[in-house]
């Protein structure tokens, strides 16, 4: 039975049809979800916003004002108190604007924080730039501790005239099990 | 080497022989079919009247998760195989599949990982409980602790399905008598080639993302997580990605049996044999750019939303093709209706039911009205049971008498077949009605108003499962006796597995016969 001249192509094409699996396996792990994520980044896709934001030159578009409304949620277990300071305020684009939000840890643990933002409507995702956020880091809170979360942003000059109203939501997680190292440098 | 089988369970164990692992492949996905079947009758059970009596809400997710998992990997696709084992060397005048040893491998990986799947209902926590899709976070943050050996099982049936398609994809390109030509193949042959290509497209994605949950869930990876800057929504997108090819994966083979099974019975060849190959292709290309049509809801930009509907909608033209080809083949032919010609009827029909309430929700905007209700899962069952589940069946009676050269009891087997189409017809439509009034899938308690139709569904569902125990013993009773079957079988049938005598010889065309 055994032919060399008829076993080498059937070898081939077999290894040929495992690279290709190989390569399916890899496209799946390594290439889909930085895709997916530069594709959400690029289009505001699920209202995910882009990293920090470098302050450029602008004119202040004075001619109109868009309302920026603050909404939070606590993920499930999350026990913590969690609200921005006001709910919502009237911004002209172009200008950067700071406001802050207020976290108290209600438990008698040590709890570590992060704060995921998510802006709607989606196409305004991309106009709403964070110059500075407590959502770039973790946020390590001692018992009962309160903390000041600063967020500056700026709405930018080229959004979308039919945006009047601009939703950024947070979501607090409670990531202790992964960063428990910063509890040890936080303030009591 | 003209030798027959090894005796006793080595024979089965250590077995390199097409028709052997075919034969194994077909009992062991029916073993699936039928534990499958008894989930799915938990489920109806519990669902035959609201409230809840039967089962607590925790283990009717884990009947449903399991029914879905079991039918999809451990009975259809199994069965796929092994019709392709047993009929595609016989189809293209090969002696075996091009890698013997591989496909042994291929078989026998298969009820250790099912034996780890179906043993995680035993372990505390409970069996997988996230419906088939196995959706994160339900699956990863929320997960019995049995969800890793659930992942392996994946990951091995994975495995198993890519060897499979190696070998037939090797098989068919290399090992074709001398005359065969691509376009001289069986519609069966071409139909599996293309499958083979979409299983080694997509089923290394689906080893891709449970690798992934693997990941999340014990070394502290957030492809899932937003906490850690994931996204459960980039779950849908790689599921969805593999999901959508899968689900024509267990529909093109049943395509190329039905292609085989309508021209004998009506005595006129195919009509459209090249047509049927080009709209083949074109559903599996078809296939890689649909997927987020399962996932409308989940917040898509509007152009996403109209390229999938469209792209969706498309799918209906080469689909369309096909169930032309089979209706003007059966055209003014000298029609019978055998066993497995009522099978390949109904499935035309009934699959074309289940095609047009794709059409429905396909249609975006409608489909947030239908997203997540009985609808969606009247009109997958209509596209499976019918066309996956009748097409294998059609298939057994259509070539039994070739595997074991005994006649099946036609009485008998037309029994199976009406009471399978009655009780498939009193399960699943019914679930037309309750989803568009709004019942939810995957809930074991429902509103009053859905309690008539559910419990019409619910004796169906006992009728159908019925008709498999009478379809057991049918098969069994062949292949212990009966009348003896010819070496054609059936009147003029095409295609070079009824030139060889029944039952098929343990070695078939050692010598390559000519096609003309």
């Amino acid at each position: 039975m055994k032919q060399i001249s008829s076993a080498n192509p059937v070898t081939l094409l077999s290894l040929k049809l495992v690279a290709v699996a190989v390569s399916m396996f890899a496209f799946a792990i390594w290439v889909m979800p930085p895709l997916y994520d530069l594709f959400c980044e690029v289009t505001g896709l699920n209202g995910k916003t882009g990293g920090k934001y470098e302050a450029v030159e602008v004119k202040v578009d004075t001619s109109r004002e868009i309302t920026v409304q603050f909404v939070v949620t606590k993920n499930e277990s999350m026990p913590w108190g969690f609200k921005p300071r006001v709910g919502s305020i009237k911004v002209h684009p172009g200008e950067e604007v700071e406001m802050s939000y207020i976290a108290t840890n209600l438990t008698g643990n040590g709890m570590v924080a992060q704060a995921i933002p998510s802006v709607v409507p989606f196409k305004a995702a991309q106009y709403f730039h964070k110059t500075e956020c407590f959502c770039f880091n973790q946020q390590p809170l001692q018992p009962g501790a309160s903390a000041d979360l600063p967020l500056r942003f700026i709405v930018d000059q080229d959004v979308p005239k039919q945006v009047k109203t601009i939703t950024l939501s947070y979501t607090l997680f409670d990531v202790t099990e992964q960063k428990r190292d910063l509890l040890a440098s936080a303030a009591p | 080497m003209a030798h027959g089988p090894a005796t006793g369970l080595s024979r089965w164990l250590f077995t390199t022989n097409h028709k052997d692992i075919g034969t194994l492949y077909l009992w062991f996905s029916f073993a699936m079919f039928m534990l499958g079947g008894v989930f799915a009758l938990v489920v109806r059970a519990e669902l035959f009247e609201p409230g809840l009596q039967i089962v607590d809400p925790e283990f009717f997710n884990q009947m449903t998760t399991m029914h879905g998992l079991i039918m999809v990997f451990g009975a259809v696709m199994p069965a796929f195989v092994g019709l392709a084992n047993w009929m595609v060397p016989m189809m293209i005048g090969a002696p075996d599949m091009a890698l013997p040893r591989m496909n042994n491998w291929s078989f026998w990986i298969l009820p250790f990982a099912f034996a780890m799947l179906v043993s995680t209902l035993f372990m505390e926590g409970g069996g997988p409980n996230f419906g088939w899709t196995f959706y994160a976070p339900l699956s990863t943050t929320y997960a019995p602790p049995s969800v890793t050996f659930f992942i392996f099982a994946i990951h091995i049936m994975g495995a198993s399905s890519i060897m499979g398609a190696i070998n037939i994809i090797a098989t068919i390109l290399n090992m074709r008598a001398p005359g065969m030509t691509l376009m001289k193949m069986p519609l069966f042959v071409w139909t599996w080639l293309i499958t083979a290509y979409l299983l080694i497209a997509v089923m290394p994605v689906l080893a891709g993302v449970v690798t992934m949950m693997l990941m999340d869930i014990h070394f502290g990876t957030s492809f899932f997580d937003a906490a850690g800057g994931g996204d459960p929504v980039l779950f849908q997108h790689i599921f969805w990605f593999f999901g959508h090819p899968e689900v024509y994966i267990m529909i093109l083979p049943a395509f190329g049996i039905v292609s085989a099974i309508i021209p004998t019975f009506a005595r006129k060849p195919l009509f459209g044999y090249a047509s049927m190959v080009y709209a083949t292709a074109s559903i599996a290309f078809l296939s890689f750019i649909v997927w987020a049509h399962h996932m409308f809801t989940v917040g898509m930009p509007l152009a996403g939303e109209l390229f999938f509907m469209y792209a969706t909608m498309l799918i209906a033209v080469p689909t369309g093709v096909k169930v032309f080809n089979w209706v003007t083949t059966m055209f003014k032919g000298a029609m019978t209706f055998e066993t497995p010609m009522l099978f390949s009827i109904a499935f035309v029909i009934l699959f074309t039911i289940g095609g047009f309430s794709g059409l429905m929700l396909a249609i975006a905007p409608a489909d947030f009205q239908y997203h997540d209700t009985y609808f969606v899962v009247a009109h997958f069952h209509y596209v499976l049971v019918p066309g996956a589940i009748f097409s294998i069946t059609a298939a057994v009676y259509y070539w039994l008498p070739k595997w074991c050269g005994n006649m099946y009891n036609e009485t008998m087997g037309k029994t199976h077949f009406w009471m399978a189409f009655v009780g498939l017809n009193l399960t699943f439509f019914p679930m037309h009605f309750v989803g568009l009034a709004g019942m939810p899938r995957r809930i074991p308690d429902y509103a009053l108003q859905f309690a008539d139709f559910n419990m019409i569904a619910s004796c169906g569902a006992f009728l159908f499962g019925a008709a498999q125990v009478m379809f057991l013993f049918n098969v069994i009773a062949t292949i212990r006796g009966g009348k003896k079957a010819t070496a054609e079988v059936w009147e003029n049938p095409e295609g070079l597995e009824w030139t060889v005598a029944s039952p098929a010889p343990y070695h078939t065309f050692s010598v390559p016969p000519t096609v003309k």
